[in-house]
């Protein structure tokens, strides 16, 4: 059927080929679902590296993340995929190693510059091989408006009590929308919400392991707390909060209408860029004073080496420099809020991005519940869990049916290895 | 049917082989073959057959029997197929209404500014689907309040809502955005029906004293039925078959809670994956199969029955 | 008298319907292009208001301009848009003059084959497309693109043409082949010209998808010297930060050259009709 195929197409083209650029010896192109980083690649991390491999050029070319896992995998599979791909993590990374188009890294100069940990998300279940390069991570927590908080003479919360105490405050006074968050677009609801608060409850990989051993169900009153304390998020949302998307939340906070952002640490450099008030973040608030904090540091990004690839000595030599302690200062400096995942500690001039990392001496972080092995089936425990938060922030489901249903869903094909 | 006999139909003498016919089919057949229908037929093979351990295996008609019996997916493929059907009504009972009465009063004769009106209604056609989303979530955000600025002008407010995020309005809301962008395409293949009838045929109606209103309807409306008709089919080819609206505007996940989920969007989620969820090439190519068949059925009705019934004027 | 008014009161009518109804469909597109020349704080503060010296800012256009080679994605789109509309149509209306012109066997089942295309949506064949690209190599050029849309396009084309081509009268195509006409003469000089306006109608529903469409030249031919405009604009569309107002001036600049397109086209509508003066 390919050769028919192959046949009819040389037989129906009827012009050359026109502008096909080829390959020069050692040129290197990066698949990246990164729009936003394209000129701190261009400007910064590439030129930092042909300055010391010259011969090697290399290409960032970004994608709209939406077609970013479709678009790559067609290529992929069709071989015109660049050389180095920018890995999800866990699952999706781990089908591509599966399907033999990312090649095992164990042997590439400085792996070993990552804890097991870090590599965690790039390593295939029996922790043997690990293929992709971990980049960065990132961590959840609330961002505030500094100017706000004075105004009102509020202090930052640290335990639920005074968090809802202080969205009530804020309420009041009526200056300010208490929290900047929409569930239209799902993926906050539950990334800034039930994953962000969530690990105080479940204690963090304690009970992520337990869930993914089978001894802790969905429905255990650990999972289904958080969202109880969602339930109670809604009256301090904007108007219209249904309809609210994303960006609409960004800017709400930027242009300094509402008085907390529940957040990711990547939105440091965009707040950064756009907000005129100074800025403070503080950690999900814990249940009772004293109590262990968790915090969810999820890693979220790294790069593999297509399998293949035109150049794969090219390409290794560029991850060996992505492996080192000196791209983890300049990527960590350029992009903050993206945590460096590298053993040598780096060195962050960002204050915001600081306080953020600082909270890993005292809280013990874990990643995203639905990120490793009880993610990878049908359906999606990730985007069930997207579309439940919502519903029980919107408040047309109740937070114990929210739980049964994710719980439901799991069981429909996850069997925990007994 | 007015497909009256060609001479060489009729011609006594043993017909040659007629040449010109293949001449005039054959670069359309084999473009569309090589580019097209190979690589679907490709796809849709995948339907027959599904990984296990790794390894691709012929199963049969498992997949389909999954798609119905599995609780889970059933109810997403009878929700978007449900969602679709109304989709698919408001595009019947509201755009092309709308195309046909635009088209009509276009076309009325010596009408001044036509082309502009007939330029300017056709603009969100044109637009990207990019736009498009961008700019009516704007409109109709909560937050930046275009709509509910607008509303309260006129002493509305208290009707405004947050459209796009309720599950019960999300879906009509959508579909009328829908509307606006598409009500063009009937326009303009209406008006090019309208003014494919000749003058002489008005002219004739004229002097039987048949103007105006009862003109459209005793005299146009029949001769523009078959356009009407395609106009039909290409709205029901092009609902069962969309996705790039629900898409910018509610996401892949067509929330809120799926009120906006349709068949392009639950094949794509399935065959493509989305964020963490990985695609599924054989239950999208399933969902695909099924989804031609519906569309094979609607287009099967149209051509066999519909269309032949129809009767055509030639002028 | 009377008729005269009520004819007045008609027209009025009309136009009052039209305006109204030319108002809703170009305020969403006013907005564009009004915030398109806004900082980004007045998109979001007051989206109705018209950019003032304050609000003034041409930096999406500016940021447009700077990142990438704009001008030549503009060049990629429209050879690509117009050689595509160019195939679709010829090849297009000459199968669907067979088809509605001649009786053979099979005349049915080669109808409804050729418009199986509408009913799957081609992204489905992706890889197979993709893998055919690459072993034709093809891969990044324009040509791979302009394949893929004329046998996009084809099934429409058809579909629509063939109907209006069944209303040209039989008395006149009859009449040429007893002047001698070839069939071939008949369908370039008779046939074609009568259906003109269904051309165009076809030519602007071709043209709309393509021009708007990003999938296939993200997947087969994203290399900078062949990217089109759409592709170009979701540079902007970020992981987290969307630059509206880059993606609100590269998308303005891009309704341009379709409205010019779609300006010509729907002038061969009113052509057509005058020309049908050979009938």
């Amino acid at each position: 059927m390919t050769r028919l195929l192959k046949g009819m197409l040389l037989a129906t083209t009827m012009f050359a080929p026109a502008g096909a650029v080829l390959a020069q010896d050692a040129s290197l192109t990066i698949e990246s679902w990164r729009n936003d980083d394209l000129s701190i690649w261009q400007e910064k991390l590439i030129p930092a590296f042909e300055a010391k491999n010259p011969g090697i050029k290399v290409t960032f070319a970004p994608m709209a993340p939406t077609e970013y896992n479709s678009a790559v995998n067609a290529k992929l599979e069709a071989g015109t995929a660049g050389d180095l791909i920018t890995c999800r993590p866990f699952d999706l990374s781990l089908a591509m190693f599966q399907k033999g188009q990312l090649a095992p890294l164990n042997d590439l100069d400085g792996i070993k510059n990552f804890s097991d940990t870090a590599k965690s998300a790039w390593t295939t279940d029996d922790g043997k091989t690990t293929f992709c390069v971990p980049m960065a991570s990132v961590i959840h927590g609330f961002i505030y408006n500094k100017k706000a908080f004075e105004e009102l003479k509020v202090e930052v919360p640290k335990t639920e009590d005074e968090f809802f105490a202080l969205l009530d405050k804020i309420k009041a006074d009526g200056t300010y929308i208490p929290m900047a968050m929409g569930t239209k677009d799902q993926w906050e609801a539950a990334t800034m919400g039930y994953y962000n608060i969530g690990p105080n409850d479940w204690k963090g990989e304690e009970g992520r392991k337990a869930l993914i051993a089978g001894t802790q169900k969905l429905t255990d009153a650990d999972w289904v707390e958080p969202y109880k304390t969602l339930a109670k998020w809604k009256p301090y949302l904007g108007d219209g909060f249904e309809a609210q998307t994303y960006p609409d939340s960004q800017n709400l906070f930027t242009l300094g209408r509402a008085a907390i952002y529940p957040a990711g640490s990547w939105e440091i450099a965009p707040f950064k860029a756009q907000a005129d008030f100074e800025m403070g973040a503080f950690p999900p608030p814990v249940k009772k004073a004293g109590d262990t904090c968790y915090i969810s540091d999820h890693n979220d990004i790294g790069i593999g080496l297509n399998a293949k690839g035109k150049n794969p000595e090219a390409a290794k030599k560029f991850l060996a420099w992505v492996a080192s302690p000196e791209f983890a200062t300049l990527y960590a400096n350029s992009l903050p809020g993206f945590f460096s995942l590298n053993s040598t500690a780096v060195k962050m001039e960002d204050p915001l991005a600081q306080e953020f990392v600082s909270w890993r001496q005292n809280c013990k972080p874990t990643i995203r519940p639905s990120a490793a092995i009880v993610g990878r089936g049908q359906p999606n425990l990730d985007l069930e869990m997207w579309r439940v938060s919502a519903n029980v922030i919107n408040g047309t489901q109740t937070p114990e049916q929210a739980a049964e249903e994710t719980q439901k869903g799991l069981d429909s094909w996850y069997k925990p290895a007994k | 049917m007015s497909e009256a006999d060609n001479p060489s139909d009729l011609a006594p003498i043993k017909r040659p082989f007629r040449w010109h016919i293949l001449v005039f089919l054959a670069p359309a057949f084999l473009v569309y073959t090589a580019i097209m229908i190979l690589p679907l037929i490709e796809t849709l093979r995948l339907s027959l057959y599904n990984l296990v351990d790794g390894q691709t295996v012929f199963v049969g008609l498992t997949n389909f029997i999954t798609l119905f019996s599995d609780p889970r997916l059933s109810a997403s493929f009878w929700n978007a197929l449900g969602n679709n059907l109304i989709f698919f009504v408001i595009h019947m009972l509201v755009q092309n209404p709308v195309g046909i009465a635009l088209a009509a009063m276009l076309s009325v004769s010596k009408l001044r500014f036509a082309t502009f009106y007939r330029t300017a209604i056709f603009v969100p056609t044109l637009l990207s689907f990019v736009i498009v989303g961008f700019i009516w979530k704007l409109i109709l955000s909560p937050i930046w309040g275009i709509a509910p600025g607008m509303m309260d002008w006129v002493g509305l407010k208290w009707a405004f809502a947050p459209w796009l995020g309720k599950s019960e309005s999300a879906l009509i809301t959508v579909s009328l955005i829908s509307v606006w962008q598409y009500v063009g395409i009937p326009m303009m293949l209406i008006y090019a029906a309208l003014l494919n009838i000749p003058d002489e045929v008005l002219e004739a109606a004229e002097c039987d004293g048949i103007t105006g209103w009862s003109q459209f309807w005793k005299i146009k409306l029949p001769l523009i039925l078959p356009s009407i008709g395609i106009i039909s089919i290409l709205t029901f080819v092009g609902n069962f078959n969309a996705f790039d609206l629900i898409y910018t505007v509610q996401g892949a996940l067509a929330g809120p809670d799926g009120s906006t989920d349709i068949l392009g969007t639950l094949l794509y989620r399935t065959f493509f994956g989305f964020q963490n969820q990985m695609g599924d090439r054989s239950m999208g190519a399933t969902i695909a199969t099924v989804m031609f068949l519906i569309i094979l059925a609607g287009v099967s009705l149209y051509l066999f029955v519909i269309q032949r019934r129809m009767r055509r004027y030639q002028f | 008298m009377a008729t005269a008014r009520t004819s007045y009161l008609r027209t009025g009518l009309i136009h009052l319907a039209l305006i109204s109804y030319t108002l809703i469909a170009l305020f969403p597109v006013f907005l564009t292009l009004v915030n398109s020349f806004k900082t980004r704080n007045a998109i979001f503060r007051e989206p109705m208001a018209i950019p003032t010296p304050s609000t003034f800012s041409l930096v999406g256009y500016e940021t447009v301009l700077k990142q990438g080679d704009f001008i030549g994605y503009f060049q990629n789109s429209l050879i690509v848009t117009v050689v595509s509309i160019a195939l679709v149509l010829l090849f297009g209306a000459m199968a669907a003059f067979a088809l509605s012109e001649y009786r053979f066997r099979g005349n049915l089942l080669m109808g409804l084959y050729l418009a199986l295309g509408i009913m799957i949506p081609i992204r489905l064949g992706t890889v197979a497309i993709l893998q055919g690209v690459v072993a034709a190599g093809l891969v990044n050029t324009l040509t791979a693109l302009v394949l893929v849309y004329t046998a996009q396009g084809l099934p429409l084309a058809i579909f629509i043409l063939s109907e209006f081509m069944r209303t040209v009268s039989d008395d006149l195509k009859n009449a040429g082949r007893i002047d001698g006409l070839s069939e071939y003469a008949i369908f370039f000089r008779l046939v074609l010209p009568l259906v003109r306006p269904a051309m165009a109608t076809v030519a602007v529903f071709t043209m709309i998808p393509i021009w708007n469409d990003l999938w296939f030249p993200l997947i087969l031919a994203p290399g900078e010297a062949t990217k089109t405009v759409t592709l170009g604009a979701q540079m902007f569309i970020g992981q987290f930060v969307t630059n509206w107002n880059a993606v609100l001036s590269a998308l303005s600049l891009a309704i341009l050259p379709v409205l010019v397109l779609y300006v010509i086209f729907s002038r061969q509508l009113i052509r057509g009709i005058t020309s049908g003066a050979v009938k």
